[in-house]
């Protein structure tokens, strides 16, 4: 069967788990890693798997997107370059899947508004956060039942799954992700928490969510929806599991979950990474499957001047 | 020579937490009014530094950490325009607040930062201390539940904080847990690695009753700024009792710039009156410095004890297992839930 062929930017544990979610699927194929750092562990190993990589950043992949037929691409690079990175992929044809935080697409979180994105062939989408991933399926869950006025996300992370880039750019996370609650999950105010925590072993990716309903909850409306959202998260992430609730406490109702990841590249209590990859790569999937079928076709590239 | 005779005429800087951290033992409830009448009282006793914000900080209104009665801003704007020598400071959590959080609090009037991170993630704090920087702040890196890292640990991610541009580095027992010896441990290797230049300070909690005791073992070691709160009133069993430090600091002869008198009589007739519960310590919140719990814990286990049934040292005691952090105060319903469910009190809701 036809696979769609696959560049993925960015070296890092990101990137590279990405390998191991792409080579598992059956619509797609992963073809080049970029990379910016000729020595990284990252490149060698995308080597060893099999792929073809250059470490001259996007521009070292630019001349080969044509040839090998490249048709989506996964920016696991930073917020900063992002930009640049999809502007000269978009203009090949290519379709990006955005991991960084730069959201300058539309934001993606699979089972609330994929397929809307796929009908719209949108040539770069925003997977948010990974506390957006985690979180903002049962903001929607609850806001698809009745009004939510307010929606509040506190993501505890372990410390060892924290690379350096989200450290660095905590306000970023924290913006990108109180938005997109708003956006996606449908709460008219929605607000991100973040909490690093360096317990060894490490913990695993825990997530609270809160939504106030404006009128009373209809508590077995909205238990019945959580539940079902849960299955849907379940099919591309098998780790995300509800821990306690949803509890109701007057309009407030609290949800907690707990996210283990499949522990390809990265270890198990990195839920909070393994979530990302798992749904820009059910992202991919989606528009793969439209693309094979012929329902969607990317844009052309334009011709060179 | 003894320890009275070698701190004579050391000066050290009080920084007064009533009006944040005290925010927590009121449940966050405090009215601009109180704010006021207490920050009025702080000034005239001549405290240099009070520190006000939600008890959380930054960004703290939230429903995992209560909503004030009215923003930071409000708080702040009240406060500083009434000062006549008191500096106003903040507390910023990154991860929980933001930049914009900070600049909209300098823009009401505060000129001093507490940038705070647990004790092992300094690194998630390098933009919020360059900007307070940036923006002319006394800026401190402010290195909470101090006691699970090891001195040497601690003394590295103090350095990290100084690199980026913190004045004063604090060591923060927030689950007021620390003995004397583990204090002065902590400030000798702050002290060993940090710039002559750089501050020390010891932001305590009275959980085991050492808060003054730590505080004076942290001055011993070259700390020169001190967190405390009159009567204490702060999460857990309080902070540092700002009155009964002042006391014994004029009797070992260190030199607070504080008078003694005003702040006994603040203690006694304007915040002991509004507390909602006595902050001391009881077996709850002794329970916290045994077990190495965030003080702020407390109110949170109770309020989940006599919803879930479980009892509230069952769960602290469980919370400081599990190796929780402060900030984390969704995971002690979660964990009342959890435990709740073992004990045949609550039923699966998937189930």
């Amino acid at each position: 069967m036809k696979k769609i062929r696959c560049a993925l930017i960015g070296s890092g544990n990101i990137g590279t788990d990405l390998i191991y979610k792409i080579q598992r699927s059956p619509f797609l194929e992963p073809v080049w890693m970029v990379g910016i750092d000729p020595e990284s562990e990252g490149l060698a190993r995308a080597r060893d798997m099999g792929l073809k990589t250059t470490a001259a950043g996007v521009d070292g992949l630019l001349p080969h997107v044509l040839e090998d037929n490249i048709q989506i691409a996964f920016d696991a690079t930073s917020a900063y370059v992002h930009a640049e990175n999809s502007r000269k992929l978009n203009e090949l044809g290519v379709m990006m899947i955005d991991l960084t935080p730069a959201a300058i697409g539309p934001l993606c979180v699979p089972p609330v508004n994929l397929k809307a994105h796929a009908e719209k062939v949108e040539m770069n989408v925003n997977m948010i956060s990974c506390a957006g991933q985690a979180t903002i399926p049962i903001v929607f869950a609850v806001s698809r039942i009745q009004a939510v006025g307010y929606g509040e996300i506190v993501a505890s992370l372990a410390s060892k799954s924290i690379g350096p880039g989200t450290r660095a750019n905590l306000d970023e996370f924290t913006y990108t992700t109180s938005n997109a609650i708003e956006v996606v999950g449908g709460a008219r105010k929605g607000k991100a928490l973040a909490i690093i925590n360096p317990a060894e072993p490490p913990m695993m990716m825990r997530n609270t969510i809160s939504c106030l309903t404006d009128d009373e909850p209809e508590q077995a409306k909205i238990t019945e929806s959580v539940l079902e959202m849960i299955k849907e998260v379940q099919k591309y992430v098998p780790g995300y599991r509800l821990v306690n609730g949803p509890l109701f406490d007057g309009k407030r109702v609290t949800v907690f979950m707990e996210v283990a990841g499949l522990g390809d590249y990265l270890p198990k209590y990195a839920g909070n990474l393994d979530i990302m990859t798992a749904a820009a790569t059910r992202t991919a999937e989606m528009f793969a499957q439209e693309i094979i079928a012929g329902t969607i076709q990317l844009k052309s590239p334009e011709v060179a001047s | 020579m003894s320890a009275d005779q070698s701190l004579k005429g050391r000066k050290i800087i009080i920084h007064d937490m009533s009006l944040r951290d005290g925010m927590h033992a009121k449940r966050e409830q405090m009215s601009i009014e109180q704010m006021i009448t207490i920050a009025t009282a702080l000034d005239e006793a001549g405290v240099p530094l009070i520190q006000v914000t939600h008890g959380a900080g930054m960004g703290g209104n939230s429903l995992q950490h209560g909503f004030a009665p009215h923003s930071n801003e409000e708080y702040i704007t009240a406060v500083a325009s009434r000062m006549k020598q008191a500096v106003v400071s903040v507390l910023l959590i990154p991860g929980l607040g933001t930049m914009k959080e900070l600049k909209s609090a300098y823009d009401c009037g505060a000129r001093s930062v507490h940038v705070a991170t647990h004790c092992t993630e300094a690194d998630t704090s390098p933009q919020h201390i360059a900007f307070a920087r940036k923006l002319g702040m006394d800026t401190t890196g402010f290195l909470m539940m101090a006691h699970l890292n090891t001195p040497e640990g601690l003394a590295q991610q103090g350095k990290l904080m100084e690199s980026y541009g913190a004045q004063t580095v604090y060591i923060t027992d927030s689950a007021g847990y620390m003995l004397p010896a583990d204090v002065k441990a902590r400030v000798a290797a702050l002290r060993a690695v940090l710039k002559p230049e750089t501050e020390i300070g010891f932001h305590g909690h009275h959980n085991m009753g050492m808060g003054i005791a730590n505080s004076i073992a942290a001055i011993e070691e070259g700390a020169s700024r001190i967190d405390a709160s009159v009567a204490g009133l702060g999460a857990g069993a309080g902070n540092t009792p700002l009155e009964v430090f002042a006391a014994v600091c004029e009797r070992m002869g260190i030199v607070t710039g504080c008078d003694l008198f005003k702040l006994m009589d603040m203690a006694e007739d304007i915040i002991v009156p509004l507390m909602d519960h006595m902050v001391r310590v009881d077996r709850s919140s002794l329970t916290l410095g045994f077990a190495g719990v965030y003080s702020t814990f407390l109110l949170h286990a109770k309020r989940a004890a006599e919803r879930f049934g479980v009892p509230s040292r069952d769960i602290l005691v469980e919370l400081g297992r599990k190796k929780m952090i402060g900030g984390q105060e969704d995971m002690i319903v979660d964990t009342a839930m959890t435990m709740a469910k073992e004990r045949g009190l609550l039923k699966d809701a998937a189930a």
